[in-house]
């Protein structure tokens, strides 16, 4: 057990093995509780296994204890309480050092601001920009550039949600009617899970999100990419597939710039087909998951607000080529 | 006018045992079951239902364990693992451990400070049939698919009315009700039963630390429990009659509940884990075979627990987005709370080392809990600081720390002291090697269950997830957690095992079976109706090791129920005072408040249903009869 | 007597049931559709089965905060003004244009109406569309107490769902059912 827990100081846990400056600290500041707690409870297990080995010597019947060994036990206890008192107060200090310095991490003037709404069981993303045109919206895929710190604006409209990257910083709630705000920087290049960490009903476990650091050029690249309009349907196929989309039932919730889908219900789609994941982090992005989500979520979702649609087998791949083109 | 002891204690004069059996037992049957307004009977039924429910609880958590050893299992889908979550929690916290501490509270006080019945018997019976019945109600409800789904701390505005539709959070809101009052009537009963009712002699300076722990835990439900009782109230009628407690726009705050929720639900820890400090000191005591070393700093820790209890609830709402400066004391007080602890811990090795143990199995659960809790008390501190909650708030890290505090702080000394006071309850002795056997195998399983959750929780698994994916590399850990999970449960079954064969054919125990210190074995295993023929007096907190041939008290009347009262500080001897006997009036006044509190899940008449009902049967119940026999009560 | 009290409380029982069902995925019961127009009396084998008195979702309480939620969603506020009325009428009132029993009200979302009610038919899932239908029943009280939506977490602007009083309905049967002169 003890193994365990050291082995755990050093393996690949996304909240130890931080992939920027504030998780590192928050892993730095839980090895010294670690070390700490390690010798209190070895202390213990190794005074309990030795008192409990030297049993029932010496006479039965009720011991009286005498004053001189009381005395010692007095002393003894005492100490123990000492340093006890003394070890707190070190992780006190510690614990408060450590929420400073990361309190200065996220005062940094932020490079990049985003803003999330917490949805059930979503994330919708909103890249702010003083230029409105220039705003940009995306859904649970949010890519950052390495080493600039990005200020993420939290607001929830419905229940509580908590946004929680482990690799990156501790987590933030998103309230409704409270604006909270969190402050995260990768160091290093990389794919980061984060996942929704409040109980948010009947999806609560499916409401995932990825975080992308990329070098500050490719983050600048892909902004560039996903603030231009939908790309057009390219083939007859794709062009009927966007007759489904506006014709048909998914109009009604999601957003395609360019077209005339632009309810704010759903996931925006504009650049579907750039996202690695479908249906917050619950189903790679491939056709074939794409299409058993549009045709069948609540298998895969129990309870999403996605309804199932059943389209014809002609209309489902003419929908598939469409979003499939939407990068 | 009160009386100097002494005058009280006249040599051994006679007394009619089998009129004081009668005037202070219960009648046979069904009838003294509602009626009954013997401590001894109704904890110990109160003690068999809290169990019932915590195997109830178990099958859920077994269910959990099933669905979450493998990713994406599909034992049961996310509608009912929710409810099945909820239901854990809530039945775990509101059902079994409150209620078994103060069962075992209400059996063993009155014995352990030398009175004949706790102070409001009928009371006590009425708080049995509200337990039952609130409990009752939300497993009735969860089997008809109206089981809470809200999460034991049912947080708005996901339990509010605009995400939980249906009258699920509100059979929710009322179970808090129904347990709530029961939790208050038996903190009254113990309060006043500890402090008016010691044997003369017993000062507060010698109450066994076990009363003091029940004592502090009362004082922490009457203080912690209103803040539940209004909050839960409060969503009730957000959800009922439109009230807007908890909707920002019309100026509430879905914030208020999280403070109202933990002012209580931090406490609601410690009233759980001090009564186990009272069991494991007792335990500890008699198995060294000498008084518990550092009495008063032991007092002093569990008063000192009971104060600062009330000072961390915002520990639980770190991610909330506070001020540094608040979250800053909050972390400060709440790693203050981790020196009483300590001290108890350091008296209890200290005990343990300079005694003469004899390994019995109580002892073994004893010297488990204190490496688990210990465990478990050094990842709290973790939790304290605000960077390092705020990685691990709310994932299984969490759920890992608070089943080693609370299954490893309570439950394993609860099931100890089931073991030590078995020979008291039912006068037949338990199997040593049962004994054993199950500590070892629970020990084991419940590591194996529970150690590999913290992993989980620094690998990124939240709480309240019904499933995960397979990428996420938790499987492992989880399968682990399960495996472990069916050894706990088979721990279990070996305990119960144990239990009902000493039941049936354990050996006869005696009235002292482990020759233990304190007023509870100085009479009968199992102690007859009346407690003690005699009222006993002492003169330490270790009463039965300082002197043979104490006084007794004689000079309470055999033919009327009637008890010594004595001084709340120094246990002198004030008045005799006589006590109701049975009735069926708490029973109705039970049901019938039952019957508008379930009302009111539905209309706001049931409020007024409720009132009516209850302002009839307690009418009936505080109805003058005069005195049963002749002279009316005594006061000296 | 003991028959009676039995078979009430496994009526209560079952509404109990039936109120906190969530049912996620499920076709919903074709029977009695409203766009079946039959021309002929006769029909080959029996007669379909009737058509539920209150819809699919006239005693489920989750569905019914559902189709409040898609009310939202869809944009009905738009005219309909959460329910009180607007561009379009009232739907809070006892005054039903068009019918107010579910097939009727399914009808009028599925096929529109004249003077500005858009048709939905095909947009919106069968599914939510009697989702609609039991949400837009509960405005004016036609379901039970313990189905309706209690408040929001919004601006109160009129009392909730479940707190209004119960409008029965003065004009039950649509204008073209009316049996011809």
């Amino acid at each position: 057990m003890l193994v365990a827990f050291s082995l755990a100081g050093c393996s690949g846990l996304p909240v130890l093995d931080g992939g920027g400056a504030a998780g590192d600290r928050i892993a730095g500041h839980w090895r010294l509780h670690l070390w700490i707690a390690l010798v209190v409870l070895i202390g213990v297990v190794v005074f309990l296994l030795d008192a409990m080995r030297r049993r029932a010597t010496g006479a039965a019947g009720v011991l009286r204890p005498d004053a001189a060994s009381e005395r010692r036990l007095t002393v003894g206890v005492s100490v123990a309480v000492g340093l006890t008192a003394v070890a707190l107060l070190v992780l006190l200090v510690a614990s408060v050092a450590t929420g400073r310095s990361l309190g200065i991490l996220g005062a940094e003037t932020p490079a990049v601001t985003i803003e999330i709404t917490g949805r059930q069981w979503w994330w919708d993303v909103t890249y702010w920009d003083p230029v409105p045109a220039h705003q940009m919206r995306t859904a649970n895929e949010i890519h950052i550039p390495v080493g600039q710190t990005v200020l993420v604006k939290l607001a929830s409209p419905d229940v509580i949600h908590s946004f929680w990257v482990p690799a990156l910083n501790g987590k933030q709630d998103l309230i409704p009617s409270r604006k909270n705000t969190i402050a995260i920087k990768a160091d290093r290049a990389g794919t980061f899970a984060g996942q929704c960490a409040e109980y948010c009903g009947l999806q609560h476990a499916h409401m995932r999100l990825l975080i992308v650091a990329e070098p500050p050029e490719a983050f600048q690249a892909w902004l560039q990419a996903q603030r231009q309009p939908a790309t057009p349907p390219a083939s007859a196929l794709a062009q009927r597939g966007h007759d489904v989309f506006v014709g048909g039932s998914c109009v009604l919730c999601h957003a395609i710039v360019g077209t005339e889908a632009a309810a704010r219900t759903g996931p925006d789609l504009t650049h579907l087909a750039s996202r690695a994941m479908l249906a917050a982090g619950t189903l790679p992005n491939t056709p074939g998951h794409l299409a058993g989500w549009i045709v069948d979520p609540q298998s895969v979702k129990p309870g999403t607000r996605m309804p199932a649609n059943s389209l014809g087998a002609d209309d489902l791949q003419a929908l598939l080529a469409y979003l499939g083109g939407l990068r | 006018m009160s009386v100097p002891a002494r005058a009280l204690e006249i040599a051994h004069e006679p007394v009619d045992r089998e009129s004081l059996a009668r005037i202070w037992g219960q009648p046979p049957g069904l009838v003294g079951w509602l009626t009954s307004a013997n401590h001894k009977s109704v904890s110990i039924r109160y003690m068999i239902t809290a169990f019932g429910f915590f195997a109830l609880g178990g099958v859920l958590a077994a269910i959990m364990r099933l669905q979450l050893a493998w990713p994406d299992m599909h034992v049961v889908g996310p509608d009912l693992y929710n409810q099945i979550f909820t239901m854990h929690g809530s039945t775990m916290m509101f059902l079994f451990a409150v209620p078994i501490m103060e069962a075992v509270g209400t059996y063993i006080v009155p014995l352990m400070i030398g009175t004949r019945n706790v102070a409001f018997p009928r009371m006590n019976n009425f708080g049995y049939w509200i337990f039952l019945i609130g409990g009752l109600m939300v497993w009735v409800a969860f089997v008809l698919n109206i089981g809470p789904d809200a999460g034991w701390f049912a947080y708005v505005p996901l339990a509010g009315p605009g995400y939980s539709p249906g009258k699920r959070v509100d059979i929710w809101a009322q179970l808090i009700t129904f347990t709530e009052i029961a939790a208050l009537v038996a903190a009254v009963e113990i309060i006043v039963t500890t402090f008016k009712l010691r044997c003369p002699g017993m000062a507060l300076h010698r109450m066994p630390l076990f009363v003091w722990a029940m004592l502090v835990t009362a004082f922490m439900v009457i203080f912690a429990m209103p803040a539940i009782m209004v909050a839960s109230t409060m969503l009730a009628m957000d959800r009922l009659v439109d009230t807007h407690f908890f909707n920002p726009a019309e100026g509430g705050d879905p914030l208020l509940w999280q403070h109202l929720f933990w002012f209580f639900g931090h406490p609601e820890v410690y009233i759980i884990f001090i009564p186990a400090t009272g069991f494991v000191s007792t335990i500890v005591s008699t198995f060294a075979r000498r008084p518990i070393f550092g009495y008063t700093a032991m007092v002093l820790s569990l008063v000192a627990t009971g104060f600062l209890g009330f000072g961390l609830w915002v520990h639980h709402m770190f991610a909330t987005g506070l001020p540094q400066l608040g979250a800053s004391f909050f972390t400060a007080a709440s790693m203050m709370i981790a020196i009483p602890s300590g001290i108890q811990v350091f008296c209890w090795l200290a005990t343990l080392r300079s005694g003469r143990l004899v390994m019995r199995a109580p002892l073994l659960y004893c010297c488990g809990f204190i490496a688990i809790f210990v465990a478990g008390g050094l990842t709290g501190v973790m939790q304290a600081s605000v960077p390092f909650d705020r990685q691990v708030h709310d994932t299984y890290f969490v759920v890992a720390h608070f089943h080693y505090v609370l299954i490893g702080g309570a439950v394993f000394p609860l099931l100890g002291a089931i073991l030590y006071w078995l020979p008291k309850f039912s006068g037949r002795m338990p199997s040593e090697r049962l004994g054993r056997w199950s500590f070892a195998v629970l020990f084991v399983g419940f590591n194996l269950t529970f150690f590999p959750m913290h992993l989980l929780g620094l690998g990124g698994m939240p709480r309240r997830v019904y499933t995960y994916l397979p990428e996420t590399g938790w499987a492992t850990g989880n399968l682990l957690a399960s495996i472990g999970a069916a050894i706990l449960a088979i721990g279990f079954v070996i305990f119960l095992v144990n239990v009902v064969r000493t039941l049936t054919r354990g050996a006869p125990a005696g009235d002292n079976p482990w020759g233990a210190s304190t007023l509870e074995w100085a009479t009968t295993s199992p102690p007859p109706p009346y407690n003690f023929a005699y009222i006993p007096t002492v003169d330490d907190h270790d009463a039965l090791w300082s002197a043979t041939d104490r006084p007794v008290v004689t000079g309470l009347r055999d033919d009327v129920r009637e008890i010594l009262v004595s001084d709340a500080i120094d246990a002198t001897p004030d008045h005799r005072q006589h006590l109701d006997g049975g009735s069926i009036w708490p029973f109705l006044t039970a049901v019938g408040a039952g019957i508008g509190i379930i009302t009111a899940i539905f209309t706001p008449w049931g409020v007024t249903i409720g009132a009516i009902l209850c302002a009839i049967t307690l009418t009936g119940w505080f109805w003058p009869r005069g005195e049963p026999s002749g002279e009316a009560r005594t006061s000296a | 007597m003991r028959a009676l009290v039995a078979a009430a409380t496994c009526l209560v029982l079952l509404a109990a049931c039936e109120r906190e069902q969530r049912r996620f995925a499920e076709v919903a019961p074709s029977a009695g559709r409203p766009d079946m127009v039959r021309l002929s009396p006769l029909t080959p084998g029996g007669a379909a089965p009737a058509a539920s008195p209150r819809g699919p979702y006239g005693e489920n309480a989750w569905a019914v905060s559902e189709g409040k939620r898609l009310f939202q969603a869809y944009n009905c506020n738009g005219c309909h003004a959460n329910g009180g009325g607007g561009m379009g009428p009232p739907l809070m009132d006892a005054k039903w244009l068009y019918g107010s029993e579910p097939e009727n009200v399914y009808a009028t979302i599925v096929e529109g109406r004249p003077n500005g009610m858009p048709a939905f038919g095909g947009k919106i899932p069968d599914q939510q569309l009697w989702e609609l239908v039991a949400y837009v029943r509960s405005m004016s009280g036609l379901l039970r107490a313990d189905v309706r939506p209690s408040r929001d977490d919004h601006m109160q602007v009129m009392e909730s769902e479940q707190a209004r009083r119960p409008q029965p309905p003065t004009s039950a049967t649509p204008p073209g059912a009316e049996p011809r002169r």
